[in-house]
């Protein structure tokens, strides 16, 4: 075995892995608050990096920058484009599963699945049916570190990432509202006894995982150099996958399970062949389901009576 | 059993029978090939909506990936009749035998997933849904990869060929569908129909009642894939070639949409949808971006000339199958016994909409916030 390549691989699988587990945060707070598998969720991260591009070129500045510039730039676009992902999220969660809320769980589902398909059409009729180009305004010199190199972006995806996963995790766990969710998420009857406000609380919910995603998809953007309407099916599904493997309502195991899924992805690219990760990927989560459904580190859903 | 029983039984879906009549004059009285080809490939769906009905309409089971089974059926005919293998099976036991195949590949994704919670299996069929045309697409060469395969036979029927005339496919898909109708109305009304209901409606009465979960979920995938066996042998002989791209999500999706529309659970219901819907979006969509170029010239109106309704297709399917689902759940031609369980609320589990209210009427002390939106 060549263990420069499988290295190399190694750090690109991390960077990938990266986005996904981010992704993956807002299905597995969704599912762990509502029990339902938000399939519009992957849409709205690639629904993200459309409005990125389009904040970039308003500002004019589709080419390299440095300095102040870059990261004036840089918060500007994410914070415009996690405000409106996260909007979006909300005005979703209000019209769309609301109503359906505690109904039979066929009607949210199938709902969960118009809203995505209805997404995905409109990033289709808004940039149209082919890859669009994204401007790379981040430099990306590679640096070496022994046989292997690693690019700029990599470490600045890697890096954000990591950022967007322990703020989440310092809010779930050490804030009040934060306190709320968990609450809600295991006995909404008891936490509304307690005077949580459930309906806001499940909003709020809504509202950080479209914010992640809404970031994925800018840091995507700059990575990739192009996004695509048709981005968020595939990579919904995987990230789900990610947060199955994880333990699904299990944010710890969200972010372990989209790492993993990264590894995979691309170690199957690299040794069996890039057309088959898809099917490699899949088959884990079939796996995953039958053999632990509860996932690597356990799920955390509400607590039945 | 007397006469009288079989009259009165027939009387039940003389609505039925009479668009039965219409279906088997429509290429009399329509003579442009184009629309009579249009009715077969809409039979074809309707066989769909009918195999993907029993899954979800009859068991409760959302089946994400149908197109996989569809895709099965249509590969098993294609590969062993056509210049691909060299092998040329004779079209009508191969029809069968398609059917059969998707029935036990149905069986096979079953087996090891169906004891998955419900929202599980939709992600899972979801994915085995993308599985099956990226494996056809990734071995060329047993599969013929992208360009899929070509000059697939024509169906003969007593040495007549059936050839690119689509009314003898017509006939033929009428003849099937109406023989499928009473399979599954026997098959609803059987013990294993009865099963099916009983798991959909609530799973842990079912399982004390003692009825096996995991067989009756099974066989429902199986019998649901069986029919898009028919529809898949039937639809390529039909089209000549068959490629991977025929089978993606927007299929899937489109059944299920057809099945939601025409009212889960409901066999004519179903075939209505798959009707209405197919009609809707390869004639009607085209109809309708004519009248508003029309219009838009005619008023000098520029965003009436542009629109394409053709490429709005799934943009109102997606935004339709929302508005369904708030407005009528149940479908535009429901079963009785669907509209009321569709409309229920599992209480405990999930916070419905109006919190308080809920939270009150389960005897829980009085809540002390206003709550609610």
């Amino acid at each position: 075995m060549n263990w420069v390549l499988f290295s190399q691989q190694l750090i690109n699988s991390l960077s990938l892995g990266a986005i996904y587990a981010v992704v993956a945060l807002g299905y597995t707070m969704v599912y762990g608050i509502i029990e339902l598998i938000n399939f519009a969720h992957g849409d709205v991260y690639t629904a993200g990096s459309f409005v990125a591009l389009t904040v970039l070129v308003f500002m004019g500045t589709t080419h390299r920058m440095v300095g102040v510039a870059l990261i004036f730039t840089l918060i500007v676009v994410s914070l415009v484009t996690m405000l409106v992902m996260g909007a979006t999220g909300v005005v979703i969660e209000r019209f769309a599963y609301r109503p359906l809320r505690g109904r039979q769980r066929l009607a949210p589902l199938l709902t969960a699945i118009g809203v995505s398909f209805s997404l995905e059409n409109i990033l289709q009729l808004w940039k149209g049916p082919s890859p669009v180009p994204f401007p790379q305004i981040i430099a990306n010199p590679f640096f070496d570190i022994g046989p292997v190199s690693v690019g700029q972006m990599q470490l600045v995806v890697i890096g954000s990432s990591l950022v967007m996963m322990a703020a989440l995790h310092l809010f779930v766990n050490r804030t009040k509202l934060g306190r709320a969710m968990r609450a809600t998420a295991q006995d909404w009857m008891a936490a509304e006894i307690m005077g949580i406000d459930i309906n806001k609380t499940i909003a709020l919910t809504f509202f950080i995982g479209s914010v992640l995603a809404g970031a994925a998809g800018v840091i995507t953007g700059l990575y990739y150099g192009d996004t695509w309407f048709i981005n968020g099916f595939r990579a919904g599904l995987i990230a789900f996958t990610a947060a199955v493997l994880g333990g699904i309502g299990n944010t710890t195991g969200a972010a372990l399970g989209g790492f993993l899924i990264g590894f995979i992805e691309v170690m199957t690219a690299q040794y069996i062949g890039f057309q088959w990760a898809e099917v490699t990927i899949f088959s884990v989560l079939i796996l995953v389901l039958i053999f632990r459904p509860t996932g690597l580190l356990g799920q955390q859903l509400p607590e039945r009576t | 059993m007397p006469r009288s029983g079989v009259l009165e039984r027939l009387g039940r879906y003389r609505f039925a029978l009479g668009a039965l009549v219409l279906f088997l004059l429509y290429p009399i009285l329509d003579h442009n090939p184009g629309h009579v080809n249009a009715a077969a490939d809409a039979a074809v769906f309707a066989l769909l909506a009918l195999g993907l009905n029993i899954v979800v309409g009859f068991a409760g089971l959302l089946d994400l990936g149908y197109a996989a089974f569809f895709a099965i059926g249509s590969y098993t005919y294609a590969l062993s009749a056509s210049p691909f293998y060299g092998i040329h099976m004779p079209f009508w036991p191969m029809l069968l035998l398609g059917a059969i195949i998707a029935g036990i590949s149905g069986a096979l994704l079953g087996a090891p997933t169906l004891r998955l919670r419900g929202d599980y299996l939709a992600i899972v069929t979801l994915g085995f849904g993308e599985i099956v045309p990226t494996v056809f697409l990734n071995l060329p060469k047993y599969t013929g990869g992208t360009n899929g395969v070509v000059g697939i036979d024509k169906p003969t029927l007593f040495g007549y060929s059936f050839g690119f005339n689509p009314v003898p496919y017509y006939y033929t898909l009428v003849v099937i569908l109406v023989l499928s109708v009473i399979a599954v109305l026997r098959l609803r009304d059987s013990r294993l129909g009865r099963a099916w209901l009983a798991v959909r409606e609530d799973e842990t009465a079912a399982a004390s009642m003692g009825i096996n979960l995991t067989t009756t979920k099974l066989l429902a995938f199986s019998f649901g894939a069986f029919f898009s066996g028919f529809g898949g042998a039937l639809y390529v002989a039909k089209l000549g070639v068959v490629s991977p791209e025929q089978f993606n999500f927007t299929v899937s999706f489109t059944i299920l949409a057809m099945v939601v529309l025409g009212g889960m659970g409901s066999v004519f219901g179903v075939i209505a949808g798959a009707g209405i819907l197919y009609e809707f979006q390869t004639l009607f969509l085209n109809d309708l971006t004519q009248w508003s170029h029309t219009i838009g010239t005619a008023w000098g109106i520029s965003l009436f000339t542009q629109l394409n309704f053709v490429d709005l297709k799934f943009l109102l399917y997606g935004l339709g199958l929302i508005l369904l689902m708030l407005l009528r759940p149940e479908g535009l031609f429901p079963e009785r016994r669907t509209r009321a369980i569709i409309k229920e609320r599992v209480a405990a589990e999930i916070p419905p909409e109006d919190v308080s209210a809920a939270a009150g009427a389960t005897g829980a002390a009085e809540s002390p916030t206003e709550g609610g939106a």
